[in-house]
C-alpha cells in the first residue's frame, strides 16, 4: 500500500509506541485496582463510622492521586498516537477501531473525571454518602475505560464483526456484539483487571509491610493488609484462571504466537508444558532465521496438550506447521496464504486503480466478491500476507515471547503465595513478628509491575509483524512521516517520561514516609 | 436510497456532536486561560494557590473533553483522524506535549520532594495554558484556509510539506484564531477567577485585567471572521464529490443556514453579555453567559466549515483530496452504533453539572488553602 517503506521510520514508531504503552501501563493498573481498595475501605469507613477508616482511606488516596494523574497524562498520548504515528492503520481499521475509544470517552472517562474531583476535594463539600457513591464511581469508570480499549486490542489479535469494502478501503463494523463480546476481548478484560487488583494490593501490602518494620502506623497497616491480603488472593487465583483462559483463545486464534510462548518448532501431540526453560540458538534455520533450542528445561508430560485440547493426546501445532504448512493437520504454509492474500490484494488493486473506468455494474460485481463470505474465508482473511516477504518473516520474536509469558506465569504464582501468607499470618496474629515475611512483601512490589509489562509484551511482540492479526503487518500500518521527526519526538518523550516518572517517585516516596496527615 | 439518507443524516449528526464538543472544548479551556496568568495575575503566593486551586479543580473536563473529542472525531470522520493527525504530525505532538505536562503539574506542584520544585511545574502549567488554546486555535483555523496534503486511492495521507503541520503558523488567518482562542481562555478564566474565589483583592485584579484580553481577543476574533467571511472557501458537491473554490463560500452558508448565523451572534453577544456584566455591574456570574456565548460561536463556526456542501479540511495541494463529512466518515453501521451511546450523552451532562455545582457550592477561601484539605 506504501511503496518504499522506510524500515528506520516503523522501527522507530514501535519503539515510540511501546515506550509510552510501557511508561502508561507502569500507572494504569495501580489506578484500577487502588481505586476499588479506596471504595472497600470507605465502605467501611461509611458503614461503621470509625475515623480511623476515614485517615487510612485518605491516606491511600493521596498516594491514589500522585498515580492516577501521571497515568492521565500519559495516557492521552497514547490515544492520539494511533493518529500521529499509525495514520494507515487509523484509516484502514478506523471505522471499528474509533468507536470503542470514543465510548470510552464519553461513558467512563468521563465518569472517571467528574468523580475524581468529587472524591478528592468533596470530603467537607458533599455528604458522606455521595463521596463515598462518588469514589465507586472512580472506580467502575476506571474498569469501564479499561473495557473499551482492550476491547481495541482484542480486535487487532482477533480481526471479528467487519467487512472489508472496497470502496472504502477499509474494514467496516457490521457486527458490535460480536466486537464487544470477542473471545479475546473478554479473557483479556478479566485478566488485566484481576492483575491490575493484584498489583495494586501488592503496592498497599508492600508499603504497610514498611510500616509494620518501622513500627509505626500498626493500625492502618494491619488493616490495610486485611483488605489488601483478601482482594489481593482473590484477584491473584482469578488472574491465574483467566489467565490459563487466555492462553487457551491464543492457541485457538494465535497460534504462531501460543508456539512461540513455548518455543515450540514442531506440532506434535502428547505436549508436554514447559515449566522452566533456558533457549540458546540452534544449528538449524528457517529461512533466515534461527531456529531456538532449550539448554535446559523443565516439563509438564502431556500438559500442554490437555491445556489446550483438553486431551493428553491432543495435537499443538508448532511454528513449523505454520511455516510451512502441515496437510495432514490442515495447516496453510505461509505461502500458500501469501497466493490467497495475493489474489484478495490484486482485485482490490485492480478495482482502485481502474475504478474511473468500470461501469457501476462492474462496480457491483466487484464489491459483492469482498461481500461474499467465502472469499472472506479463503482469501480476504489472509490478506496481509500479500505483502509478506519471506516466509519466516511470520515468527515473533521467540526468545521474548517465551520468557515474557513464562516469567508472567512464574511470578503470577508467587503473588498467590505471598497473599496466602500474608493473611495467614495476620490471622495467626504475627505478622508483625515475621520481619522476614515483611521484607519479602516489601521488596516485592515491582514484582507485579515486572509481569504486568510483560503481559503486553507478550501480547504485542507475539503479534509480530501484524498489527492486525493476517489482515496489516506493522510496516504498512505507519503514518508517512520523515523517520527525523519520530526519532525526534522519541527522544522528547523518553525524556519527558523519565523526568515524570522520577518525580513521581520521589514525591509518592515522601509521602509514604511521612505517612497520613490527617 | 433510505440508505444513503440516513447515512447523510448520521453524517450531520455527528458533525453536530463533534462540534457541540469542540465548543465546550473551548469553553472549558477557561482553565488554559487562567494558568496562562498565574505569574502575571497574582499578588502574592496566596493568590497564585488560589488561582491554581480553582483552575485544578476542573482540569480534567478540558482534558477529558479534549480526549473524547479526538475519540469522538476518530469513530465518527476517520479520515479527517489519520489524515490530520499523520500529517500535521508537529502541531498535534505539540498540542499533546502541552497537555501531558498539564496533568502533573497539578497534584506535583506543592508536594514535598518533587525534584524540580514549584516553579518547574508552574511553568508547565503557564506553558500549557499559553501554547494549548494557541496552538488548538491555529489548528481548527486549517478547517477553513486548508493543508497541504495528498490522499492516496487506499485513502492513505501524504504531507505536502517537511514541516509537518508547523506551516500552519505562517499563515496570518491561522494564527488570528489561535490568538483569538487564547485570549477567548484568558477572559473566561478571568470570569471563572471572578465567579469561584472568595477574595476581594483578587477578584479586583482580575477585572483589571478584562479589558485589555477582551480588546485583544476582539480584535483577532474580528480579523479572523472578516477575512473568513472575505474569503475564498472550499465548497464541495455531494453529487459529484467535486471540490471547488467559491467565493465567499463562509458568508454564503451564514446566509443559507440562517439558524447556524443566529447561533453565532446569540454566542458572541453572549460572550460579550457576560463580559460587560463582569465589568459594568460587578456580576460574579459573567462565566456563565461568556460560557454559554463561547458554546454556541465555536459551535456555529464548526457547523459553517462542514455543513451546506463544505469541505471542513481542505487540502490545497489536491483540491479533490479535501475531506467533506461524507467522503471521511465511519459507516452507516458505526455512526448508527455510535448514535445509540451518544443518547446517553444528556444523562452524562446532568450528573457533571450535580458533582461541579456540589463542589462549586462554596467558594474557595483563604481558609481552605491553609487547611490540610486536598490543596494544589
Amino acid at each position: 500500500m506504501i511503496d518504499n517503506i522506510d524500515l528506520t521510520l516503523v522501527d522507530w514508531s514501535r519503539a515510540q509506541f511501546a515506550l509510552t504503552a510501557i511508561y502508561h501501563w507502569l500507572f494504569v493498573p495501580l489506578t484500577l485496582g487502588l481505586s476499588f481498595i479506596l471504595a472497600i475501605m470507605e465502605t467501611i469507613y461509611y458503614k461503621t463510622g470509625k475515623e480511623e477508616w476515614k485517615r487510612i482511606t485518605r491516606f491511600w488516596m493521596t498516594l491514589f492521586g500522585i498515580n492516577f494523574a501521571i497515568g492521565v497524562a500519559t495516557g492521552i498520548i497514547l490515544e492520539f498516537e494511533f493518529g500521529t504515528n499509525w495514520s494507515n492503520y487509523s484509516w484502514f481499521v478506523g471505522d471499528i477501531f474509533g468507536a470503542p475509544l470514543a465510548i470510552e470517552g464519553i461513558l467512563a472517562f468521563f465518569l472517571e473525571s467528574t468523580f475524581v474531583a468529587v472524591m478528592f476535594f468533596g470530603w467537607n463539600k458533599v455528604s458522606k454518602k455521595f463521596h463515598l457513591i462518588s469514589t465507586w464511581l472512580v472506580a467502575i469508570g476506571g474498569s469501564l475505560s479499561a473495557v473499551w480499549i482492550l476491547v481495541a486490542n482484542a480486535w487487532m489479535q482477533n480481526p471479528v464483526g467487519m467487512i472489508f469494502n472496497p470502496e472504502t478501503a477499509r474494514n467496516e463494523m457490521v457486527d458490535f456484539w460480536a466486537i464487544l463480546f470477542n473471545q479475546v476481548a473478554v479473557d483479556k478484560f478479566l485478566h488485566t483487571i484481576s492483575s491490575s487488583f493484584l498489583l495494586a494490593s501488592m503496592f498497599v501490602l508492600s508499603i504497610s509491610s514498611w510500616f509494620l518494620i518501622r513500627k509505626r502506623e500498626m493500625f492502618l497497616a494491619k488493616r490495610s493488609i486485611l483488605i489488601a491480603g483478601v482482594f489481593g488472593l482473590l484477584s491473584s487465583l482469578m488472574a491465574a484462571y483467566t489467565g490459563d483462559e487466555s492462553a487457551r483463545t491464543i492457541s485457538e486464534v494465535q497460534p504462531v504466537k501460543f508456539a512461540a510462548m513455548e518455543a515450540l518448532y514442531d506440532g506434535k501431540s502428547n505436549a508436554g508444558l514447559v515449566a522452566i526453560g533456558l533457549l540458546k540458538d540452534s544449528e538449524k534455520m528457517i529461512g533466515e532465521k534461527s531456529v531456538k533450542d532449550f539448554i535446559f528445561k523443565i516439563e509438564i508430560p502431556d500438559l500442554l496438550s490437555v491445556l489446550t485440547a483438553g486431551d493428553k493426546d491432543g495435537y499443538v501445532q508448532g511454528i513449523n506447521d505454520h511455516v510451512s504448512g502441515n496437510e495432514n493437520k490442515g495447516i496453510m504454509s505461509v505461502s500458500d496464504k501469501k497466493l490467497r492474500g495475493q489474489y484478495a490484494s490484486d482485485i482490490l488493486l485492480d478495482f482502485k486503480n481502474g475504478k474511473m473506468n468500470y461501469s457501476s455494474e462492474q462496480l457491483d460485481s466487484i464489491n459483492s466478491i469482498f461481500r461474499d463470505k467465502n472469499f472472506q474465508k479463503d482469501y480476504f482473511r489472509y490478506f496481509g500476507y500479500s505483502s509478506i516477504n519471506n516466509p519466516e518473516d511470520v515468527i515473533p520474536n521467540v526468545p521474548i515471547t517465551f520468557y515474557s509469558f513464562h516469567l508472567m506465569v512464574m511470578l503470577g504464582f508467587l503473588f498467590i503465595l505471598i497473599f496466602a501468607m500474608a493473611l495467614y499470618f495476620l490471622f495467626k496474629g504475627k505478622i508483625s513478628e515475621n520481619k522476614w515475611f515483611l521484607w519479602i512483601a516489601l521488596l516485592s512490589m515491582p514484582l507485579p509491575y515486572i509481569a504486568s509489562e510483560l503481559g503486553w509484551i507478550l501480547t504485542e511482540v507475539g503479534r509480530q509483524p501484524w498489527i492486525i492479526q493476517d489482515l496489516m503487518p506493522v510496516s504498512k500500518a505507519v503514518s508517512n512521516i520523515s523517520s527525523g521527526s519520530v526519532i525526534t519526538t522519541f527522544i522528547l518523550f523518553a525524556v519527558l517520561f523519565t523526568v515524570l516518572l522520577i518525580s513521581e517517585v520521589s514525591i509518592m516516596v515522601r509521602q509514604i514516609k511521612t505517612g497520613p496527615k490527617h | 436510497m433510505t440508505t444513503m439518507i440516513s447515512h447523510l443524516f448520521l453524517q450531520h449528526y455527528w458533525w453536530i456532536i463533534v462540534s457541540l464538543l469542540a465548543g465546550f472544548l473551548v469553553f472549558l479551556m477557561f482553565v488554559q486561560g487562567g494558568q496562562s496568568m498565574i505569574f502575571s495575575l497574582p499578588g502574592n503566593n496566596l493568590h497564585k494557590t488560589m488561582i491554581v486551586n480553582a483552575m485544578g479543580r476542573k482540569w480534567e473536563f478540558t482534558f477529558t473533553t479534549l480526549v473524547t473529542f479526538g475519540g469522538a472525531f476518530f469513530a465518527s470522520f476517520p479520515l479527517f483522524y489519520s489524515t490530520s493527525f499523520g500529517g500535521a504530525y508537529w502541531v498535534w505532538i505539540a498540542i499533546l506535549f502541552s497537555f501531558t505536562i498539564q496533568a502533573i503539574a497539578y497534584e506535583f506542584r506543592s508536594k514535598p520532594n518533587n525534584v524540580f520544585g514549584k516553579n518547574t511545574f508552574d511553568l508547565f502549567l503557564f506553558v500549557n495554558g499559553s501554547l494549548g488554546p494557541f496552538l488548538l486555535g491555529t489548528a481548527v483555523a486549517t478547517f477553513f484556509t486548508g493543508s497541504r496534503f495528498n490522499i492516496s486511492i487506499m485513502n492513505q495521507v501524504q504531507w505536502q510539506t517537511p514541516w509537518y503541520g508547523l506551516e500552519a503558523l505562517l499563515s496570518i488567518r491561522n494564527l488570528a484564531l489561535g490568538f483569538a482562542v487564547l485570549f477567548l481562555a484568558r477572559v473566561n478564566g478571568l470570569l471563572y477567577i471572578i465567579n469561584t474565589i472568595d477574595n476581594e483583592e483578587l477578584t479586583k485584579r482580575a477585572g483589571s485585567r478584562m479589558i485589555l484580553n477582551t480588546i485583544l481577543f476582539l480584535i483577532f476574533f474580528l480579523f479572523f471572521t472578516v477575512s473568513l467571511l472575505l474569503s475564498k472557501g472550499f465548497a464541495a458537491d455531494h453529487a459529484t464529490g467535486i471540490i471547488t473554490l467559491e467565493k465567499f463560500k463562509y458568508l454564503h452558508n451564514f446566509i443559507q443556514m440562517p439558524v447556524v448565523l443566529i447561533i453565532f451572534l446569540a454566542g458572541v453577544v453572549g460572550v460579550l453579555f457576560g463580559i460587560g456584566i463582569s465589568v459594568i455591574k460587578k456580576s460574579v456570574n459573567g462565566i456563565w453567559y461568556s460560557g454559554a456565548g463561547t458554546v454556541l460561536a465555536v459551535f456555529s463556526l464548526l457547523l459553517v466549515a462542514g455543513f451546506n456542501g463544505t469541505s471542513f479540511y481542505p487540502s490545497v495541494y489536491n483540491l479533490q483530496s479535501s475531506l467533506t463529512i461524507w467522503n471521511s466518515s465511519s459507516s452507516l453501521f458505526t455512526l448508527k452504533t455510535m448514535m445509540y451511546v451518544s443518547f446517553l450523552i444528556p444523562f452524562i451532562m446532568a450528573y457533571i453539572w450535580y458533582a461541579w455545582k456540589s463542589i462549586n457550592n462554596k467558594k474557595i477561601t483563604e481558609e481552605e488553602m491553609k487547611s490540610d484539605e486536598h490543596i494544589y
